[in-house]
Formats: C-alpha cells, structure tokens, sequence
C-alpha cells in the first residue's frame, strides 16, 4: 500500500506494515522534549500517575530545553527551572540544558545586572525547537514529542514531530509510546526559486493565507517537489515551524543528502549519534489535498493582526504605523534570520523600538563572529539601533512575565519575525501584531510603517530593473 | 456517571485561541500543585477583550464561575499546546465546551486531562445561544436544548471521547483498558 511520509513513519513505529489516515496507532517515541513552562507539570502528573519513584522510560530520549520564562525575577518561573534541575538529577537524563553549570544549584535571574548581558552557564542551549536540531537531537524517520506547540519544527528533518500536552507527555515518560491518530496528509509541491527579498518566512505566510488558519486543523502537510532543494536547512524549519499556525498536527520535508549531512555534523559535534533511517513517501500516495506553490510568485507577505491566515502582500498593506519591531523566536531568531535583517539596516538607522532576541547562545556566537566589512553582525544591528540582548530564549514572542526583554506592556502596533499574532500574544491584550519575513521586519523598522523590503534591499531593484 | 449536563452557558466566538483561555503570564503556574491548580482557574478565559466581553467567565478570581456550559464557533482552542488551558477551564467548574471546530491540541488536551468534554455541533450555536442561557445538555441523545423555549440542537456523535473523559482522562482510561498497571502495581 502507497503511504504518505507521515503515515510511513507512524507504521514503522508502530510496528505495523501499514497504516492509514484515519488509523489510531500506539507509536514508540523516539525523543519526549519538554521545557520550563510545561515540564513542571508533565513531572507532576508522571509521579502522580506512575508514583513518586517511577523512572522514565529512557533516560536518554527525555530532553529538558528550558527557554520559555528565564530571564525574570518571576520567583514562580525561576523556581521552574529548579524543578526541572531535580528532576533530571534524580533521573539521570543527560540532555538537561540548564541555564546553570551547578547541578544542585539554585536559578536565580539577577536583574541588577541587566538583561543584555548574558546571565547562563556554559550548558544553556535557548529556544527548544532551534536548541533541538543544533544539539543534534533531530533525526529522519524518527517520532518527537514535546510539550509546546512549535515541536512541528523538527519536521524539517524529515521526522514526525508535533506538540502535546502534559497527561500525554507524562505517559511518554512512564511508558515511551503515544497513542495516535493517523492524520490525513496534505501536498505541497514547491516549484520555481524565490526572488531576492523574498523569504521562507513568505512561504508559510502564503500557504497559510491559502487554507486559511484552520485549514490544516488535523492533519500532515507534507512539503516537498524541487523547490526544496536549494531551501536551507533554516528555511525549511522557518516552514515547519508555521505548520501549527495552520492548525497542523505536524508538518515535514522529505529529507536530502543536506538533512543528513547537517544531522550527522551536529550529532558527531555534541556526541548525541544514533543511528537513523531516512523515509520517504510512496508513489501514488494517498493526498487529501495538493497544492502547488510557484516560489518564483511569491512576494514579500504579512500576517496582519489578529490570525495568521491574515495574508497580505507588504506592498499592498498601505500605511500600517507601527511603534515597535522585534526580531527573534523560533520562527525567526536564527543566524540567518539576523543576518538578513542586518542586510537591511546595515549602515542605517531603525525609526521605532526595535528588540532582537537571538534563539540560541550558539547564534549569539556567530553573530559576534560574522564579519560585514570588517565589523560583526552584532555591531552592525546595534549601530542601527536594535536593542539586542545575549540572553537568548523566546523572551517576548509569547509575552510572559512583566518584566519580560521586549514585552509589549501597552497596546502597541508591532511588527515581528515570530510565529503568532492573536490578541494579547506578545503581552498587552490591546497589542497589535503583524508576522513577517526579518527583511520586512526590517525594512519597516526604518521606515515606521510596514514597507516592501525589497525597495531597501541593496542592488533587488536595480537587478530587477536591469533583467527586466 | 451522568451524561447529562446542566447549567449555564457563557458564549464566545471563532479562534478563540489558548492566550485568551489562559494568558502566558499565568503559564508559571503548575497544574498538579493543588494551590496553582485552583488559581488557573480564577484566570480562565480573562484574555477575552473586556470591549467584546463585558461579562467575564469568572468575576473577582472567585470559582467555581456561575458557568458551566462554554459555547464556542470555529476553532476553540488554537495556539499553543498549553494544557493549563483545558485545566483552567476546568479549574474554573466548566464540564463541556460546545464548538462548531476544535484545534487540534487542544482537543487532544480535554481527553487526556478529563478536564472537561470536548463537544462539536453541526449548528453555529454561539449565534443561538447566549451568554447567561439555561441550557441542558445530553450526551447520550446527543442534544442540547435551551430550558426557556425547549428548542433542541443536535451534537456531533462523541465516540471514544466520551469514554475517555467519562473515566477520568487518559491515565484513568489507560488504567481500565490494561495500557499502563493499576497504581498500586506502579508505584
Ligand atoms: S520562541 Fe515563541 S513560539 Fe517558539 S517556543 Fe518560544 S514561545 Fe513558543
């Protein structure tokens, strides 16, 4: 029988030759991740329901990734992490990233000390979904659970990935399995390469203006055809990432020689190797659904506040004021995501609040390490006038405490590189924001209203112009 | 256990999303301490717009809120795969919500917890009730009928729902049908 990725790898798992949409399968997980937000809870059910001195089921395939309510003086969220830490000692778990070095130590955000200056230790890893992947926890074919939504990112590398709850995820850690439902998968056929100024961001926004924000509610969207393959293993996960905001379960590439190489590099990097078999979809597999998106259209696109689905091209979203930008999270805080905003505002200035919160410690790095004409990216973005912390995490895509770096405490207009904009998302219920591509974030940060990049972006117009 | 439910319906409408359930700020709290539990629900639904929403679910952080009954349009639930969701609602005495659709998550969420039912209905019924209704609710028959004129409104079938919450959520259902040992043996 023809299946789809997704149902290909839920059979194996299942231990079944087949399955189909529809089936409810019991599927071995081959990583349970959870964090600071949620793992608190997920351990209080695990020992209510398996008993105080149950063990998990693998040690090694619970990663605990706090990231979410870090760098506060919330005593509430700082005793989280504690939570976690004793845990993991009691336990055993090896891929514990906290944000200190003392394994019996207690976590305390100093707030004397500011919040731009780094405040972790050495095993700090920052936003799960990208801290996952870098660590060299995301493998093709595999089953990933975790407790946040955006766990569909790992879906980049060809796996099934998708978030649940705390009761789901405590019966991963007492028994390794999950039961399942088979979603229906829908086909997306990427086509054609994207124009300059154009980003993956612009992709998700597009395909989710598409179905609307409900579209995909139950099922796999499966992405694939030859637009794939020039895509970065970012951008693929910029993609994945968004599959949820379209009410996915999961979302998920085909993986390619670039997966495995980028898999197989961060796994010899953090000795985290296991090995792993890559799937792909059957001929002739059965699609709910297929659409095929000619990347060469697509424009710069916005999500205009208060859903995703809001689709808008920029230059077609008129004068939109904004009083803030923020570039971060796991949709758009990586390397690649800020190094494409410093393409922008390199040399120049940004007219409104701007925030840039790094995903990862490890992109904080590169970031100081990347050159543009001698200076780093992290320079470059500070002389234009972004406020950028070091203490990487997911900081103010999702509000959190008051005190929070970039929190939008007052009804603002906001323009962001992250993944969601319903009411009250980055703080102020009264907030407004708008999801885009770092270019568009951007460019509209210099401008204080929401621009087309692509009039800011050096040489894209004249190189239109010439080939025209 | 009785399947029929009685009580008062608070009404909302489409994407109706997991920060206007529980607000991240209030994500610190953890569900299984008993204390938080409780305050999770003092909180429920307090991200709805008060402009939109002059009638709060619960007033002055007391609960159980005077409503039991939540009845919602499209999408109930999307965002974040948070279940201080389902368990505010909970926490805060509601046993059904009544969609026309559900996120994914979230759906998932109300089962394994048994926090409350997840119900979908054909009609868009968040435009035939409202918020204060009297309402009495049928899983078994499936319907939903309003008690001043006895109007009767259908519910999709539940299935294995019912059965799941019925018995207490994943753990206590996982427990009856042999999947995870009887407590005693675990612990
Ligand atoms: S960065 Fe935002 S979307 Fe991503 S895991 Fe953190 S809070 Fe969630």
């Amino acid at each position: 029988m023809s299946m789809t990725l997704t149902e290909k790898i839920l059979a194996r798992r299942a231990g079944k030759s087949a399955v189909t949409a529809g089936d409810s399968v019991l599927v071995d997980v081959d990583v349970l991740m959870t964090h600071d937000v949620c793992g608190p809870g997920t351990i209080g059910v695990f020992k209510r329901e398996f008993g105080e001195k149950a063990r998990v089921w693998d040690a090694k395939r619970v990663v605990i990734i706090p990231d979410h309510y870090i760098f506060t003086s919330d005593r509430r969220s700082n005793r989280n992490v504690d939570i976690l830490r004793e845990f993991v000692r009691d336990q055993g778990i090896p891929y514990f990233y906290d944000v200190i070095d003392d394994p019996s130590g207690k976590w305390e955000f100093d707030a004397s000390r500011g919040i731009e200056l780094a405040q972790y230790g050495a095993k700090y890893a920052g936003v799960c979904h990208i801290a996952l992947p870098e660590k060299g926890h995301t493998r093709p074919g595999e089953v990933l659970v975790g407790t946040d939504s955006h766990t569909c990112t790992a879906g980049a590398f060809g796996e099934f990935a998708t978030g649940i709850g705390n009761t789901d995820a405590a019966f991963v850690m007492g028994t390794g399995k999950i039961l399942l439902r088979t979603p229906p998968t829908m086909r997306f056929r990427l086509v054609g390469e994207m124009q300059p100024g154009v980003m993956a961001k612009d992709i998700i926004l597009h395909v989710i203006g598409e179905i609307g924000f409900d579209g995909a509610t139950y099922k796999a969207m499966e992405f694939g055809g030859e637009g794939v393959g020039p895509m970065s293993i970012d951008d693929r996960m910029t993609v994945a990432n968004m599959g949820v905001e379209a009410g996915a379960k999961n979302a998920i590439f085909e993986a390619d020689a670039k997966t495995i190489a980028f898999v197989k590099a961060r796994a010899a990097e953090h000795g985290t190797a296991v090995p792993f078999e890559t799937v792909t979809p059957d001929a002739g597999a059965n699609y709910v659904y297929d659409l095929t998106v000619d990347l060469s259209a697509l424009e710069p696109t916005v999500a205009l506040h208060p859903d995703p689905g809001r689709r808008k091209v920029a230059s077609a979203c008129g004068d939109i004021k904004l009083d803030r930008a923020y570039i971060g999270s796991c949709t758009g805080g990586k390397t690649s995501d800020f190094e494409a905003f410093a393409d922008i505002v390199d040399g120049k200035e940004v007219r409104i609040d701007t925030f840039g919160v790094p995903a990862t410690p490890q992109i904080v790095r590169e970031l100081k390490a990347n050159r543009r004409n001698g200076r780093s990216t992290w320079d470059v973005l500070l002389d234009a006038g972004v406020r950028m912390t070091e203490n990487a995490g997911c900081a103010a895509c999702l509000g959190g405490p008051s005190d929070t770096f970039g929190r939008i405490n007052e009804p603002l207009s906001c323009i962001s590189t992250t993944n969601r904009n319903f009411p009250g998302r980055m703080g102020d219920a009264g907030g407004r924001i708008y999801l885009a591509s770092p270019y568009t974030v951007a460019a509209s940060a210099l401008a204080g209203h929401i621009v087309d990049p692509r009039d800011y972006l050096p040489g894209v117009r004249e190189l239109e112009e010439v080939g025209a | 256990m009785s399947t029929v439910i009685r009580g008062k319906a608070y009404v909302v409408g489409d994407n109706i999303d997991t920060d206007q359930i529980i607000p991240a700020q209030y994500l610190a709290l953890v569900p299984t301490i008993e204390e938080e539990y409780r305050k999770l629900g003092t909180y429920a639904l307090c991200g709805l717009p008060v402009e939109e929403y002059p009638t709060r679910l619960t007033e002055n952080e007391k609960v159980p809120c005077p409503y039991n009954i939540i009845i919602a349009g499209r999408n109930f639930g999307c965002g974040s795969s948070r279940e201080h969701a389902p368990i505010a609602l909970g926490a805060a005495g509601v046993e059904i919500v009544i969609a026309e659709s559900f996120a994914r998550i979230f759906f998932r969420n109300c089962i394994a917890t048994g926090e409350l039912y997840p119900a979908d209905c054909p009609e868009r019924l968040c435009e035939v009730f409202k918020t204060g209704d009297a309402l009495e609710i049928d899983l078994d028959a499936l319907t939903v009928k309003r008690a001043a004129d006895g109007a009767s409104h259908a519910l999709n079938p539940l299935g294995e729902v019912k059965t799941v919450v019925a018995a207490g959520g994943l753990f206590a259902y996982a427990r009856e049908t042999g999947l995870v040992p009887e407590r005693s043996a675990a612990s």
